[in-house]
């Protein structure tokens, strides 16, 4: 590591290992600070630092790079580091190091990740993110939340090896490089179809993305803000520097904002409703990155950046509504505005910036993705791009419908369920108005963000007449139309089957139903092949092994014994005791010497 | 939140705010249908010019988005809490 570049990501691992030898308010200050000094350096690589590789390490013929500065890593580091900030500060009144260790580990992680410039440094940063995120399912302690950790264990570490093997295979065709970078020069080769399914698993992408709603409503009050952070976002950055402008993505991508926005409707948990609501938004991010142009890319950019502070916001208030009422159904809520009105008034703000309601962040990040469907240059493009348009489009009313109204109504309006409830902890306000904060902030000030995208200049104004007016017409009326449906949407008692359908349903039948046929295979065809393959000539071999020994090498032992006896027996006569005869064997023997002596010459 | 709570709790003042969502509701109406015809803003994709679109799309979505949903819900999608669990 150079002394002018401090790895951000480094810092909250290692410091997370300080917090169980504090106590107090040492710890919770220790808590701040640590995120706090990471929000600091990344500040500073973005301020002082020019854009450069930083942190370069010679690693087994390798050069390793922890610390590619540039303006897309930069953005991510912004957000990322000013969402461990957020979090700890909603989970300081936590008491369990456990989950402080595992949260700052895996924020570190994703620090590790921007910060990478080759697959190896990232691999490994890929890896502790999914480690120490599973830690933040287990730890809420229950049955449910650790079969769902494990569940999410398996799939990522399935990721995780199919990334491997598509390193390994890119490694191998660039003759050992392991720079990440675009990977377009690589398009359609084995390795690359490996490493983008790898990121679009932790995209959380159908079909492989189940794993999301079926993690995040299990896990802690605090663990499930730091989980709706950074993973996802962390596999949208490597998407972005990876593979922009592929094409397949526009269509997943807009295929997963009304896949999320289908199962958002039906949903009754609430943090299950935030899930889906994830896989919906990451759908805009993904479409931008496979529309690939510079507005694409950084509306994608600036989308991510957006929701991980109104995601975490809405998190954080389902979360306080579950710490209080113990309730995460949205069937058994209601009427919680009275007793929790700023956690309401907070959720709000959550619920109008994702809906992309002017002054909030939503609009000016998803308008920018949308209004670059126009820049799509395929074949017959005209009615592609009026597709994917109007696809993202319907997809925003929805997320209005599920998240900006369905979401708050049935969980502080509605009938009163007559829960008794009260404002969570003051710190957990705190963290939910600092994320409110910058949910207006991005919104009104949109230039502070638009000035820290990738690519310079921004050519985008989003507020525009038409914009506004336009935007306002769809929710306004979108509004009407949940007045109208709203007996159609009140929740219900049930819960959606996803995909994982196939690993915790399917596949206990499928192996009881071949059981048997592997048991019969397995005695009948590979045991006799075993049996006349391996046992037969190995026992048979043994066999002639064990009847040499005991009949050549035995004997002969015991031949050598016999004959040396014997030997020992003849010697033994000449031993008489008699001094005369000693003395005439060795003066024979001198004699024979100087015999051999003379004739040797 | 004794505001919110005089707000929805009577009869009358709920009327009130209904009443005061439509006449929002006619004026953004308005605004969209009045905005692409006076500004005339160049946009890329032909519709987003049209007067009111957002508005129409907003309901026509949300109406389908309901309707289609629900529907994929009753096919199969939707199962009981235990559904795993048995």
């Amino acid at each position: 590591m150079t002394l002018e570049w401090v790895h951000p990501g480094l810092l909250l691992i290692l410091g997370a290992w300080v917090l169980p030898f504090l106590k107090g308010g040492s710890k919770r200050a220790a808590m701040l600070l640590l995120p706090a000094a990471a929000v600091v350096v990344c500040v500073y690589s973005g301020t002082v630092l020019s854009p450069d590789n930083y942190g370069k390490i010679s690693f087994l013929g390798q050069q390793l790079v922890f610390g590619r500065v540039d303006a897309l890593s930069l953005v991510f580091s912004y957000v990322f580091s000013a969402m461990s900030l957020v979090g700890m500060i909603y989970a300081l009144h936590v008491d369990d190091d456990a989950q402080h260790v595992a949260a700052l580990t895996y924020a570190g992680g994703a620090l590790g990740v921007t910060f990478a410039g080759d697959f190896l440094s990232l691999y490994v940063f890929w890896e502790l993110m999914a480690i120490s995120s599973v830690f933040l399912v287990w730890l809420r302690r229950d049955a449910t939340a650790v079969a769902a950790g494990f569940r999410y264990l398996l799939v990522h570490v399935f990721g995780g090896l199919v990334l491997l093997a598509g390193i390994v295979l890119y490694a191998n065709a660039h003759g050992g490089s392991l720079t990440f970078d675009n990977l377009g020069d690589s398009q359609h080769s084995l390795a690359w179809t490996l490493i983008l399914v790898a990121f679009l698993v932790n995209a959380a992408a159908p079909p492989l993305g189940a794993w999301l709603p079926d993690a995040y409503p299990n896990a802690t009050v605090s663990g499930a803000v730091f989980l709706s952070a950074f993973t996802t976002k962390s596999a949208i950055y490597v998407l972005i520097r990876g593979f922009p402008g592929t094409e397949v993505l526009v269509w997943l991508g807009a295929g997963m904002a009304l896949y999320g926005m289908v199962y958002a409707v039906l949903e009754n948990d609430a943090r299950r409703v935030l899930a889906y609501d994830i896989i919906s938004q990451l759908g805009y991010m993904i479409c931008g990155i496979g529309i690939g142009t510079q507005m694409a890319l950084n509306g994608a950019t600036a989308h991510a950046f957006a929701h991980i502070f109104y995601k975490a916001l809405l998190f954080m208030s389902a979360g306080a509504v579950l710490q209080v009422t113990g309730r995460r159904k949205l069937s058994e809520m209601g009427g919680l505005y009275k007793t929790m009105p700023i956690t309401m008034g907070l959720c709000l703000v959550g619920a109008l910036s994702i809906s992309a309601v002017p002054l909030f962040s939503g609009f000016v990040s998803k308008s920018m993705v949308v209004s670059a469907t126009g820049d799509l240059d395929w074949q017959a493009s005209l009615a592609h791009r009026n597709i994917v348009f109007l696809l993202l489009t319907v997809a925003a009313s929805g997320t209005f419908l599920h998240t900006g109204l369905r979401l708050p109504y049935f969980m502080f309006f509605g009938e009163d369920a007559g829960l008794p409830a009260r404002e969570p902890a003051r710190n957990m306000l705190v963290a939910m108005g600092v994320a409110a904060t910058a949910c207006v902030l991005i919104g009104v000030a949109y230039p502070l963000l638009y000035w820290n995208l990738p690519h310079q200049p921004v050519d985008y104004h989003p507020y525009t007449a038409a914009h506004i007016t336009s935007s306002l017409g769809l929710l306004a009326f979108t509004g009407l139309g949940f007045c109208l449906l709203r007996k159609q949407l009140k929740p219900q008692p049930g819960m959606c089957v996803d995909t994982d359908w196939v690993y915790r349903r399917l596949a206990d039948p499928c192996l009881r139903v071949l059981r048997g046929p592997l048991t019969r295979f397995e005695f009948g065809f590979v045991g006799q092949i075993y049996e006349y393959v391996i046992r037969g000539p190995v026992l048979g071999v043994a066999r002639w092994l064990c009847r040499f020994d005991s009949r050549v090498v035995d004997n002969t032992a015991m031949g050598a014994g016999r004959w040396t006896q014997m030997v020992s027996g003849k010697l033994s006569t000449l031993v008489s005791g008699n001094a005369q005869h000693y003395g005439l064997i060795m003066a024979a023997g001198v004699l024979t010497l100087i015999v051999l002596a003379m004739f040797a010459r | 939140m004794k505001f919110l709570e005089r707000q929805l709790g009577d009869p009358s003042r709920r009327a009130r705010l209904k009443l005061g969502c439509y006449v929002g509701l006619a004026v953004v109406l308005l605004a969209d249908v009045a905005v692409p015809l006076v500004f005339h803003e160049k946009h890329t994709i032909s519709f987003e010019s049209w007067p009111a679109f957002g508005s129409v799309l907003g309901l026509i979505a949300s109406v389908l988005i309901v309707v289609v949903s629900k529907t994929i819900g009753k096919l199969g999608l939707m199962r009981r809490e235990t559904f795993y669990d048995s």
